[in-house]
This record gives structure tokens, sequence and C-alpha cells, in this order.
């Protein structure tokens, strides 16, 4: 019944019309123009907003994009670049916790540290390309109250105190290197509590501001963070490392064009504008493709 | 609404995929449903089994069996196809029971007339109980359309993009107007499967409007 | 299907504050919550409708469009609206069990105002030819006979909500969707699998308890065992006095 089922399906969803993923076919590393690009983000606004400047950009370099936007966690929408499945081509992705995903045995903490170990615990089917100078990185944020009364201004001021303390982040940090156990490990710091709440999202800036939780993972680039007075603790032993917005690519599509193009993104790219532009798109409630847009026109890349 | 004008087209874009995700289930689940239900009426003891463990199925949560999909059947993971035959399974599981409930309805006496009549087994079955059966089985399905909508939106918690991406994008951004949108869209949605449903069935049953029509002549 | 029954079967999974007990304890009060606030205020409507005839047109179109409202779309809608409005965990929880009640309200309204209609009219007639005012006959005629279906009612919203209580992991709460998404936080399948299992094995018992509820409360006069009693209470009876 089931395998009917499945193949009534598959006959009739085949010959539907909807947004079939035109994935490129493997094995074919030119530049074939009858395949589409696809460009994939993951579940949050400064991640869309990437994915629409890269295919801007590629678009403007002639190329035919498709974008498949709020996609999933890093665990979810990987698994669509590996080799059996190959839906999204091209991913914007973070160079410290990509590595991270790949090696958790690594102890690089500078940007070009990152960057190299990165490429090396890569799989052979991807690839990056030239990094950015523009970071994002996962945060521990308080707000002012909470730094105030405990006195913190780093990470480690919280070992005495969270204790009795409760975190709130991704559900994914309670067992991610870069999460509950990498705060223990590396600054001693145990909670008291940690709630499973999204990652860097509503329900943890609500839940900081609402103080039913008191340390919250935020990103660096988080409008928010400053739209609230929230402060972000110190990371001085650089537990969360460098963070470069890098493209990942599939190494069946990777050609020449993509190349230079991503590369001059990545080129033009820094934290300050890319702060300026996710503010945009999150407290401006303006589109990531209209924003895209003007910066690539700014730049001259669309 | 400012922002569901300049996005009339991208909500569009996403309520034709919805539909389609919500609506080819529902066919083949009703496909698959008939047979089913068919097989309980002629072998009495397998009715119950037959509707709980459809039943069961459709206590399995949503978002587990979109992502159970993929292993299952080999598909990618961002594939409609997951969703679409995901749906499928709910929607059997809500309509084996209406099925099988609605042919045993059908009068023995009706049955009789017809085997009298000369009409053997499968004939009998396509042109006297299941279209006297239609009535209820369209009722049924017409929960199930509205099931169906609601469901698939949930979908969008895994990247299919349909009037569900609406919620989550909203949810993000802090922006209540997609998601606004998003649910306005479902319910329009749901009332257009539901008129089309009625409409159909309403075609399919021609002798209960003649029959309305008769008696409505005789009090006058 | 083998990782499934070693993440069930693990000892580690079934402590603590997000073991499968703990869980397990915080989707049925999310479950029961919302069923006793659908069933206060559907069931005292529908028994209105039902008796008066009155504001049916409205019961009904309001029955669909509750049905129609995408469960996931109305929390994020409500978490948005009353979450700044209401401090603490409650600002979560109460979006969480207004969806799940506008879920319950439907099948419940719908089961109530259909169960008093379908009343046969001459139990009605003859309740009031014994001289019952009317709330008498709503309450000791109409209630008893409409029963089934108000039970019934109630059967159908028990596990719509219990299968729809995972959204509350989705907005940081508790109950067996936090196993759902945080194995695909995780992409541990068993994990997700399990929490599905669980869910369904939850459904399950839950229905099995409210058909159980479903003998107990439906008079037995309805379900015929009355009946059958006193005809094989007559048969015994002709059978030794002949």
């Amino acid at each position: 019944m089931t395998s009917l089922a499945v193949t009534a399906a598959l006959a009739l969803a085949g010959c539907g019309g909807n947004n079939d993923p035109l994935a490129s076919d493997g094995g074919d590393s030119g530049s074939s123009s009858g395949s589409t690009l696809v460009v994939g983000s993951a579940n949050f606004p400064e991640n869309a907003l990437l994915a629409e400047i890269y295919a801007g950009a590629l678009k403007g370099a002639g190329l035919d994009v498709d974008t498949k936007l709020n996609i999933g966690s890093r665990e979810v929408y990987l698994k669509s670049m590996e080799p059996g499945d190959a839906s999204v081509d091209i991913f914007p992705e973070y160079t410290g916790v990509l590595r991270d995903y790949f090696d958790q045995s690594t102890t690089g903490t500078t940007s070009e540290e990152v960057y190299k170990e990165l490429v090396a615990a890569l799989p052979d089917y991807l690839k990056v390309l030239k990094p950015s100078t523009a970071e994002d990185k996962d945060a521990v944020v308080v707000t002012q109250d909470t730094a105030d009364k405990y006195h913190l201004s780093q990470i480690g001021d919280l070992a005495d105190v969270a204790g009795d303390l409760t975190l709130g982040g991704p559900p994914e940090w309670k067992t991610r290197e870069t999460g509950v156990p990498g705060l223990e490990k590396v600054y001693g710091v145990t909670f008291g509590d940690f709630r499973a709440l999204d990652a860097g999202g509503p329900l943890t800036l609500r839940a900081l501001l609402d103080g039913q939780i008191d340390a919250g993972n935020l990103f660096t680039t988080d409008p928010n963070i400053a739209a609230n007075n929230l402060v972000v603790l110190d990371d001085p032993k650089s537990l969360f490392a460098a963070q470069n917005v890098v493209p990942l690519v599939r190494s069946d599509v990777l050609n020449d064009t993509i190349e230079t193009t991503l590369d001059k993104v990545s080129e033009a790219l820094n934290t300050d504008n890319l702060g300026e532009l996710v503010k945009r798109v999150v407290i401006d409630k303006e589109d990531p493709e209209t924003v895209a847009a003007d910066f690539l026109k700014q730049e001259g890349l669309d | 609404m400012v922002w569901v004008r300049d996005h009339l087209d991208d909500i569009w874009a996403y309520a034709v995929q919805h539909a389609w995700l919500a609506g080819v289930p529902l066919v083949l689940g009703l496909l698959l449903a008939v047979p089913l239900g068919w097989l309980s009426r002629k072998y009495g003891w397998l009715y119950t089994p037959l509707v709980a463990g459809t039943g069961l199925l459709y206590t399995i949560p949503s978002l587990a069996l979109f992502i159970l999909m993929p292993l299952v059947l080999g598909t990618q993971i961002l594939d409609p196809v997951n969703v679409i035959v995901a749906m499928t399974i709910y929607t059997v599981a809500l309509l084996v029971r209406t099925v099988a409930d609605a042919l045993r309805a059908v009068p023995d006496s009706v049955i009789a007339s017809a085997t009298a009549m000369g009409l053997r087994p499968m004939r009998r079955f396509f042109t006297v109980e299941l279209p006297l059966a239609v009535p209820v089985i369209s009722a049924g399905l017409r929960v199930a359309a509205v099931s169906n909508v609601s469901i698939v939106s949930v979908a969008a918690l895994i990247g299919v993009p349909q009037l569900g991406s609406l919620f989550t994008d909203g949810f993000y951004r802090d922006f209540l107007d997609p998601i606004v949108a998003g649910l306005v869209a479902c319910v329009l949605l749901a009332l257009i499967f539901d008129l089309v449903i009625v409409l159909v069935t309403r075609m399919l049953t021609p002798w209960l409007r003649s029959d309305a029509a008769r008696a409505g002549r005789t009090t006058a | 299907m083998n990782d499934v029954l070693t993440w069930l079967t693990d000892p580690a999974h079934w402590q603590g504050y997000d073991g499968i007990p703990a869980r397990l304890w915080e989707h049925v009060w999310y479950s029961a919550l919302a069923l006793a606030i659908a069933a206060a205020v559907a069931i005292p409507l529908g028994l209105w409708v039902g008796h008066t005839g009155r504001g049916r047109f409205l019961a009904v179109n309001l029955t669909g469009a509750f049905r129609a409202i995408p469960s996931l779309g109305l929390l994020f809608a409500s978490l948005m609206i009353l979450g700044p409005r209401i401090q603490g965990d409650a600002g979560v929880l109460v979006p969480t069990e207004l969806i799940l009640v506008v879920l319950a309200i439907p099948p419940i309204l719908a089961g109530t105002y259909s169960g008093v209609e379908q009343v046969d009219a001459a139990a009605r007639d003859a309740a009031r030819g014994m001289g019952m005012r009317g709330s008498q006959v709503l309450a000791k005629v109409e209630v008893p006979c409409a029963m089934p279906l108000i039970a019934s009612g109630l059967r159908s919203a028990a596990l719509q909500v219990v299968a729809t209580a995972t959204l509350a992991a989705t907005v940081g709460l508790g109950g067996l969707g936090r196993f759902l998404i945080d194995g695909l936080a995780v992409r541990d399948y068993a994990q997700m699998a399990g929490g599905a299992v669980l869910v369904a094995a939850l459904a399950l018992l839950v229905d099995l308890a409210a058909s159980m509820l479903q003998r107990v409360v439906v008079s037995p006069g309805l379900t015929g065992k009355t009946e059958r009693r006193d005809t094989a209470k007559r048969r015994l009876k002709t059978r030794t006095a002949s």
C-alpha cells in the first residue's frame, strides 16, 4: 500500500509544477548553461540576506540562480549538499562553526587558523571560497541589569554565579562543542539550567528580556542587542572561534565565474556594513531581496 | 496592509505550492481509502483493525513524519514529495473510517435489489454503493481538506516553501504582517477546497437535487 | 528501527528534567488543561445551541473557521501579540494553550450540539408530558441522550490536542515535541523517531481511556445493554416457567 502511494505520489509530483530543486547534475563541473544554481540559507534573517546577496551577484554575472531560504539548522541543510542529495549548491557559511561541524578536534581561534583548519576538514564534495572580513559570532549575552548585578564583562565572570542562573540557546547547544560543554571546558561555567529555545532568534531574545533566562545565545550582528541595551560578554579565550562569512560551494558546480563573483562579494562585505544590512531586514522589516539588491548596486556587483 | 500589497506575488506563489501539497494527497488519499473501505465492507472483521490501524497513523506528529520521510523513501531532504507522501498517509488515516462507514450505511435492501437486477459485485459497487456513499465520503473529505491545509504549514519548519513559510519569516523578524497574511490565505484556501468538494459532490449526486426539487414542488 | 529501540530503552533517557517521564508529564498537562478549558467553553455553548436551536448557523461556521486556522501560524501570531504583554513563562504558555483550545473547541462543540439535536423528539415530548421544565428536559433527558456524540467529540478533540501539543516545543516549552525539535536540531533521527513513537503511544492510550470512559458515561439504555439484559431475563423466565 505504501509503495503504491509512493509511486503515485512520485508520478504526480513529477509532472506537477512546483519548486523542484533543479540541482545541477553531479559529476558535471562545467558551467552548463542548462542547469540552475541553487543558493540556500539557514533559518535566520542574516543568512537569508547573505543568500540573497550571493544569488543577486551571481545573477548579475549572468548565471541562472534559484534560492531556497530558511531551510533549518546546519545539521539539516548540509544534508542537502551531500552527493546523494545535491539539491542545494551554495550556502553562506561561517568559518568557525562550519569547521567544528566537520572536525571537533581543532584548536585554532584566529581567522587565519580557523580558515586553514576548515579547508582541511571539509569533505571532498565541498569547497569554501575566500572568506570575508565580515564576522558574525555566537555570543553569550546578558541584560544590562544582570551585568551590573554580577559585575560581568566577560564570560569567565559567570563561573561563580552561573550555578544559580539559566542559560538559553538553540537545542543543539546542549551537545555542541561551542555550546554548553564548551562553556564548561573553556571557562568553567556551568549553568544551573539550560533552556532550548532558538538560534539567536525571537524566543531567546524574549526570554532574555523577560527574565526567563539570565544569559542567552545571540549573534554579534543582531541589531536587537543595541536596540535593547544588552551586553555582549567578552570571549577572551575564544571559545567562539573566528566566524568569518564564507561561501560554501559544492565542488561539482564550482567554476571560475562563481568563484570570482563571490570573492568580490566577500571582499565588499565587512562586519559593519553587514550589521547595517541586517538591521534593515530585522528592525526596519525590509525584504532581504531588496536590501541585497541595494547593497549589490552600491558595490557595483549587480 | 502595505506589506501584503507589495508581496502579493510571493503570497500567491506560496499559496499555489500549498494548494498542491495539500490537494494532491486528498486525491491520492481518497483513491487509497476507497479500496480499503471496500475491503472492510467485504470482510467485516477487517473493520476494527483497519480503522484503528489507520487512526493510529494520524497521531504521528507531522514534523516527525516530514523529517523521517527522506529516510524511508530515499528522497532528497527538501523534496516536496516527502510532504505529499506524509499528507497522503494522514488523508488515508482520516478517510478509511469515513469510507467504511459510508459503505456500511448503504441499505441492505438497495444492495439486494441491485443484485436482483443482475449486477455483478464490481459493477454494483461502482454504480450503486459508491455513488450512494458519496455524501458521507464528501463530508469526511471536507474535514480532511481543512486538516491538510493546516498541517502542511508545519513543513515550514524544515524549509519546504508554502504558506507556512510566511509564519516562520514573520516570526524570525518579529513581523506580524506576513503571519496574518499567511493565516488569512490558509483559511481562504481551506474555504476554496471546501467549496470545490461541495460542488463536485452536488454534481455527483443529481438524485439528491431532484429529490429536493420534487419535494418542494409537491408542497407548493 | 533498531536505533529507535535503542534510544527508547536507554535508561539515561528516562531520567532528569528532559527525560521521557518529565516530558510525558508536561505533554499530558498541556493537553489536559487545553481540553478542560475547551470543554468548559464548548459544552455549555453546544448545549445551548442544541437545546434552543438558536445560533446554529453561527456555531457551524465558527467550528468550520476554527478548524481551518493553521495551528503553527496562530501560535506564532499569538506569541508575538500576547507574549510581550504577559510576564514570564506564562507569556509563552498562554499562547500555546490558546491554540490548543482553539483546536479542541470545534469537535467538542460540533459533537455537543449535534448530539442534543438528534435526541429523539419522542423522548423530549415524553419528558415535557411528564411535566419537566426546559432546563430539566435538558439535564435529565437531552444530555444523557446526547452523551454518545458528546463523548465522541471529546475523544476526537483529545486526540487532536495530544498530536498538536508537540508544537509547544517549537516555542521553547517542553512536552514530547521536545524530542522532535531537539532531535531535528542535531540530526538525531533516533531521538526524533523516538519522540514520534511516544506521541503516538500516548495518543493510543488516551484513545483507549476515552473509549472506556465513554462506555461508563453513556447510559446503558442507549447502548442497548439494558434492553439486552431485560430480554435475557425475560427469556430466562419463560424458559423456566414452561
